[in-house]
Parts: structure tokens; sequence; C-alpha cells
């Protein structure tokens, strides 16, 4: 690997900042860029939370009132009894916030902003004011989504893949199809500007902001794991925005791309002709499967930085843990026919998506399993981040084994399209990535904020939430083998009557849980004015973020140029301040690879 | 506290099994002769995700247990083989066990798809179009009549856009709001979407196909057993997605004549 250091090129390409504006609003500061994106994704994920509480009971109790929810939407719940078109609305909203401002946000943007360039003794980002802009341009694109709730027509139904031409031929396909779906597309395409200038930022600032000796294999498993994160979401959302794009221009300006001729829709002939349906689909989910390692790699490279912390060994191999990223990262983009084995693509191209498909169980396998190992012999510390990088290694594998199912065509036929495939998705990308963020927060709040979080509230906090979300998404599967078809606002067919006791279960199941998640937000926000105060390293870590005071100052490491001397991995040495070494510590450690 | 999470594992990875093992909500009984290779292929993708799901959850909460703050400040043990050992395993288990997948589940995909309808298979176009299924049977020529979107006229149950007064294949086409079709013979379905996305999806007859606007599909299978069956859609098409259904009616080939030349009389 290439000894590649940083001049000191960094050194003063921003000022201190002055004033509050500057400070706290447009601030070029990662640190702030950083926790502004972890705030925004707090906002959309408590909104798409009770999103799914108001569809949970929607799914158990379709005539129920729903006080306050008329306030809202008028049109979309009359008397407070949502309609079944709001429903999915609401539900074409909720996959969209998760997906985009949280599960893309929060672990990749947020603590990747914050501390990747801490990790490779940074003063900043390659690009201060890029950075910004990728926050605001996100904000922007949020404010966009968001608006859909509140114009007459209300927000779109197409759920958060947008299949045309039921997302392009507008509002003679149902309601929420006008300008809610507009907005849509305009604020997607607006967040993938955002996201494409975060990831060329995170790319620049790894490879040329380096300490000096911060080899690239002298990096920590998360910061690497950011870099891989940003070189798939520099593809993929390069492949989304012109999606977007023409799928706007479908809706706005009269093109086809995505509309064929001789559509009767709402008894009218539709003026398009010469688009293909399955071309939204290839340009969706070529970036929608990559999209699914957008989210679960940095969770796993978090995981993976706190595991060995509460271990007190290093991994078993983190080269391996590298590769094995880097192959799942590779893989991602020649998989994305799996979610149309049954669209009517050639059937052969089915088996083409499909190897590689199974391939990715090799990589998985083998991170779990140096997870796993690593554990043997170790002298484990339990504290809430801990707890939660355990939990996440233990939804990656209830998550992930749904897979082999799916990355069969035989068996997709079957099982495509039903609450199998929901309960898959929701615990390996969901679940297991918000248990990463999770376990990131109780981490590095510290650094943070300068003050430590409630660790009895943390532990609480994740036993409702490791034992809900099994409560939760395991039920989804048996649900699936039933054959339950997903995106019905309610089962009226014979079929799905007998599945509606599993269906309560879920719904009590996710309310208790949800409301778990307010233990969290005021641990989060009680310990940030009134947590007992930090020390720089409480932990006993290893890397660069544990060197510098908790908050840092604006310009991370004050006028100190760190030097780097070892990887991250020393645990469980022998070391002048304990079982440890730091990274930017110049003593000789015995037996160091 | 580490204990406390073993137990919890332990319980959550034991119970989620039971349902699975017991068949509590399982898939209902196959009606098509292809169905038992998607069953058979489901039961052994089953049989390797259970065990690798039971072996990894029981595994960390083995680890957990026994590793959790330990008293002793002895050296670390490493586990026995190290990463390479692990890395090998993986690849040879894993490997093997994804290659055979792969292969069976390739077979079972084959003889859905990789076979064409025999010739006198019994041809019926199915249309879907928010929020209804509709069927159209060639009549006594054999033949379909072309569809004319612009002629479409629900108000007049021209649901497909057929021109029967300039076209004479038009003339007999029979059309129903229910698939009825005769047991142990092979139906080609024509499908074909009006407006938006829709999908045909049959739990008991293992078939499950997108109609996708503009491009002209098709799915054959032979149903074995006598009965009514619901027909969902699978596709988000709109607002009443959750209510568009139809029914599969088997029937034997008798009562199917029948049905087909009281359908006749009805046009």
């Amino acid at each position: 690997m290439q000894e590649a250091s940083a001049p000191q090129a960094q050194q003063g390409h921003h000022g201190p900042p002055e004033g509050f504006i500057r400070k706290y609003v447009f601030s070029l500061d990662h640190k702030v860029i950083g926790k502004q994106y972890y705030g925004l994704a707090l906002v959309a994920v408590f909104i798409g939370m009770t999103l799914s509480w108001l569809m949970r009971y929607h799914l158990i109790y379709p005539n129920g009132k729903i006080f306050g929810l008329e306030l809202l939407s008028k049109v979309g719940a009359p008397g407070g009894v949502m309609t079944p078109e709001y429903y999915l609305s609401l539900m074409t909203m909720h996959g969209t916030l998760m997906v985009f401002f949280v599960l893309t946000n929060a672990p990749f943007a947020a603590f990747g902003n914050y501390f990747l360039p801490i990790q490779i003794g940074a003063e900043d980002m390659a690009f201060p004011r890029f950075n910004m802009m990728s926050f605001w341009v996100t904000l922007v694109a949020f404010l966009v989504l968001v608006t859909a709730f509140f114009i007459p027509d209300g927000p779109p139904i197409s759920g958060w893949t947008a299949y045309a031409p039921l997302s392009a031929v507008g509002t003679d396909a149902g309601p929420g199809l006008g300008w809610g779906q507009n907005l849509w597309g305009l604020s997607i395409a607006i967040f993938c500007v955002g996201s494409l200038l975060g990831s060329l930022n995170f790319i620049a600032t790894t490879l040329d902001l380096r300490a000096k000796g911060m080899t690239l294999m002298r990096m920590p498993l998360c910061t690497w794991a950011w870099f891989i994160t940003a070189c798939i979401s520099l593809l993929a959302f390069a492949v989304l925005l012109p999606a977007c794009l023409l799928l706007v221009l479908d809706r706005m300006a009269g093109t086809s791309f995505f509309i064929p001729a001789g559509l009767v829709v709402s008894d009218r002939l539709q003026a398009h002709a010469g688009g293909s349906p399955l071309l939204w689909q290839h340009l969706f989910w070529f970036f929608g499967h990559p999209e699914v390692y957008i989210a679960i790699l940095p969770a796993m490279g978090i995981v993976s930085h706190i595991l060995i912390n509460s271990i007190r060994r290093p991994l078993l191999s983190a080269k391996v843990i590298i590769y094995s990223m880097m192959s799942i990262g590779f893989l991602s983009y020649m998989v994305w026919g799996h979610h149309m084995f049954v669209s009517g693509m050639n059937p052969f191209s089915s088996l083409m998506f499909s190897f590689p498909t199974l391939t990715i169980t090799i990589p998985a396998t083998v991170m779990t399993l140096i997870w796993l190992g690593s554990l043997y012999g170790a002298r484990i510390r339990f504290t809430s981040a801990s707890l939660f990088a355990l939990g996440f290694i233990s939804m990656f594998v209830s998550g992930g084994v749904s897979g082999f199912f799916l990355a069969q065509p035989s068996i997709d036929i079957y099982l495509h399209a039903t609450y199998f495939v929901v309960g898959h998705f929701h615990m390996v990308m969901g679940v297991a990535a918000i248990f990463g963020v999770f376990a990131g927060t109780y981490f590095w709040f510290p650094k943070m904020t300068g003050r430590m979080m409630s660790e009895g509230l943390g532990k609480v906090h994740f036993w409702f939430t490791f034992i809900g979300t099994y409560c939760i998404f395991m039920p989804f599967h048996y649900l699936g083998l039933a054959g339950n078809v997903r995106r019905y606002s309610s089962f009226v067919d014979d079929f799905l009557l007998p599945l509606m006791p599993v269906h309560r279960f879920i719904t009590i199941a996710a309310l208790i849980t949800g409301a778990a998640q307010f233990i969290f937000l005021y641990n989060l926000i009680h310990s940030r004015f009134r947590g007992k105060v930090a020390p720089v390293n409480p932990w006993e870590a290893t890397s660069l973020e544990w060197t510098i005071p908790s908050p840092p100052p604006w310009n991370n490491f004050g006028d100190r140029h760190p030097v780097v001397y070892h990887d991250p991995h020393q645990y469980g040495v022998k070391g002048s301040l304990g079982d440890y070494v730091m990274q930017d510590s110049p003593e000789k450690i015995e037996n160091e690879s | 506290m580490g204990k406390f999470f073993a137990v919890v594992l332990t319980i959550i990875a034991l119970v989620s099994a039971v349902p699975i093992v017991m068949h509590t909500w399982w898939m209902p009984p196959d009606i098509s002769t292809h169905g038992h290779a998607i069953d058979e292929q489901l039961t052994d993708t089953m049989a390797e995700a259970g065990f690798s799901f039971l072996a990894a959850q029981l595994l960390l909460a083995l680890f957990v247990w026994k590793f959790s703050e330990r008293k002793d400040s002895g050296p670390i043990k490493s586990l026995p083989g190290g990463a390479k050992g692990l890395v090998i395993a993986a690849l040879i288990l894993v490997g093997t066990e994804m290659l055979a997948l792969g292969v069976l589940g390739q077979k079972a995909w084959a003889s859905v798809y990789f076979t064409p309808a025999s010739p006198n298979a019994l041809q019926v176009q199915a249309q879907a179009g928010q929020f209804a299924f509709y069927f159209r049977y060639p009549g006594a020529d054999g033949k379909f009549g072309a569809l004319h979107p612009d002629k479409i006229d629900e108000g007049n149950q021209n649901y497909f856009g057929l021109d029967p007064a300039n076209e004479v294949e038009a003339r007999d086409d029979i059309v129903s709001g229910e698939l009825a079709i005769p047991a142990n013979r092979e139906v080609l379905l024509l499908i074909h979407a009006k407006d938006v996305g829709h999908s045909f999806y049959v739990p008991e007859l293992r078939i499950q196909q997108d109609f996708v606007p503009g491009l002209d599909l098709s799915v054959h299978f032979t149903a074995t057993k006598v009965g009514r069956y619901e027909i969902v859609c699978t596709q988000l098409c709109g607002l009443g997605h959750y209510n568009m259904k139809a029914y599969l009616n088997v029937m034997s080939q008798e009562d199917f004549d029948k049905w087909l030349k009281q359908k006749a009389s009805e046009q």
C-alpha cells in the first residue's frame, strides 16, 4: 500500500469562524456540518417513524379514527379516517424519508463529515465550501419533499421506488400524482446533487489530507467504510440524478422516456409514445441496490470501530474487513436486476443477476465470521455503544439470511412483493444500519458535545429496541411466506384475513418500540445540556479523535500536526496508558504487525 | 449484562425458528405442475438459511456469554486458525452452498421460463387496468381480435378496445371477469397492461408476473386442482391497489367447455 502522507496543505485553509451565522448556520466547519446532517436525519427519522405508526394503526383498524390526522390532510383523512390513497402517500413519504434522509444521511454524511477528517488527522474537508453546500442542498431537498404534505393534492402515492408509468402519467392515474409527484422527483434530484458534492469531498479528503504516517491501512475501519461508501455513492447518485430529471421531464414537459404508446388511464388515451417503463426500473435499481450498501457499509465500519474498543483486542483481520467491504461495493453494481425478476425482463438475465447476488453472501459471511471470531477470547466491556454493535451483528445476520431466498429467481416468483421482502430490507438495511447509528451516537456523543450520555437510559433503550425490532420484523417473514402482499392499505382478500392476528401483534410491537425511541431522544437532549462532562478519551480508544479535546476546537488539532505511528487496532497490548496504544503515540509495541 | 444478552438472543433465535419449523404460517398447498420445484428449492434454502441463522446467533450468544467482563488479566487468546481459517471456511462452505443454491434454483426457474408453452396450450389474454383484471378467450376461430386503445369504453363493456364492427376475429372473442381454465391442461396467459404497471399473483399457482405497459409478455402453467383461487395485484397501481382482485376458477374440462359455451352465448 502506498505510503501516502499529506503535506501541510490543509494549513489555514479557512480561518476561525466569526459570528453566529458563520459558526452555526452557514458553517464551513465539517463538525458543524456533520451535526447539521445528524439533526436533519433526526427530524426525518421521527417523521418517518410517526408515519409508520399511522400506517400500522390503519392496517389493523382501516376505519379507525386517528386524532388530529384531519388537521394534516382534510382530503386524506376525512373525519380522521385515513383513505386508501392517503395510506399510500404516507407509505411513499415514509420510504423516501427513511432511505434518503435517514439511512443515507445519518451513518454516512453525519458521522462521516464529523469524524473522517479528524480520524485521518486533517483540519477540515478538502472542499469546505462544497461541504457546506452539500448540506444546504440536502436541506432544500428535504423541504421540497416535505412540502408535499401541505399541498391540496397531497404527497405522491407511487412508493419510494416511483415506478413508471404510475409516477409519470400525472393526475389521471390518481390523487397525489400531480404536484406531489413533481415535488418528489425534484426533491430526489436535488438530493442527488448534495450527495454527489459530499461524496467527492469524502474521496478527495481521504486521498489528499491524511496526516503524516496515516497510511491507507492505518485508517480506522469506519474511515475506510466512509471512503468506500463515497465511491459507491458517486456512481449511484450520478445515475439517479438523470433518471429523476427524465421523470420530471415526462411529467412536466410532455416527453416520453418512461411512457409507452397506447395507455388508457382513467378512460383517457395518453398522448405519449415510445417510452419504456423498464428503463426507469433499470436506472432506479442501478442506483437502488448500491443504495442499500450506502446505508449498511458505514454501519459496518462504525460497528467494527466500536467493537475493537469494546472487546479490547484487534479484529482477527482488519484487512479482510476492508477487502470484504470493497468487494461488496464492487458487487453492488452487478446485482440490480434481482429487483426485477418478475418484471418481464429477459429470463436469462435473471440468472446473470442471481449469481453475483448469491456471491455477495461470501464477503458478508466473511465479515460476520471475523466479528464473531474476534469475540473469542476477548474481554468484552458492555456499554450502550457495544450493545448496539453486538445487536448490529445479530440483525445483520437475521436480515442477511433472507437474502438467500430473494437472490433466487425461482423462489422470488413466490416471495416477490410480499412482506418477506419488506422484512428482509427493513432488518438488513433499516434496523441494522440504525443500530450502527445508535452505536455511533452513544460512542461519539462525548466527543461531539463534551458531555456523556446516560448509560442507564442507553441500556434501557437498547433492550426495548433490540427485542422490539425482532418482534416487528421477524413476523414480516412469516407473513411473506403465507403470501401476504405488500403495499396494501387494508387486507380484504380471503387468504389474507387469517393473518390479521400477526398484523395486530406487529402493530403493538411497533407502537411500543417506537415509543421507546423517545427515551433515546430524551437522553440525547438531556445529556447535551446536563450530562456529565466528558474527558478527552472516555472509552480508552486509540484513534485520533480521542487525542483532541471534547468537543474539538474549530481546527480540530489546534496548531498541532498529528503524526501517526500505529494502526488504530492496538488493543490488548502493553501500553503506557493501559491495554491500548494510541495512534499518535511514538511508543514501541511488542509484536506489532 | 453479557449473560443477559446471551440469554435474550438465544430465546429470540429459537422462538423465531418455531413458526418456520411448525409451518404455522406457510405457503398454501401448490396446485400447479411446476410448483413443486419452487417449493423444494424454498425448503432447501430454508434449511441452509435456518442453519446459518441459528449457528451465527447461537455462536454470538455463546461468545458473548463466555467472554463478557472477564476479570483475569491474562493475555488475550485468539481463535485457533485465525482469520485465514475463517476466510477459507467461508469461501469453501458458503461458496459451495451458494453455488448449489444457484445451480439448483436455475433448474426450477428454467422449468417455468425456458420451456416454451406447448402449441396446443389454451391461450387466454389477461388485461390489467386500474383496478380490475379482465380475461379474453379467442372464441371459435381461435384468433384474438386486435386491440385498439382508442376504442376502450368501459361503459359499454368494451374493456379491451375491440372493434367487432370492422374485424371478424374480434366478433367471437369471449371476455370474462374471472379466469376460468380447465384442470390439467396447459394455459398460455398473454399479459397486457392497459394503463400502469400491475402484477398477476396466485400464491397457490406459484405464479407471479408483472404487467408492464408497452410490453407484451406471457406465462404458461398447468393447474392440477379444481377450485376457486384469488388472483391479486402485487404491483403498486394506485389507490385501489389493495382491492384489485379476480378469481381463478379451475374446472374439469367438461365444466370448462360448458362455461365457455355459456359465456359465448352471453356476448
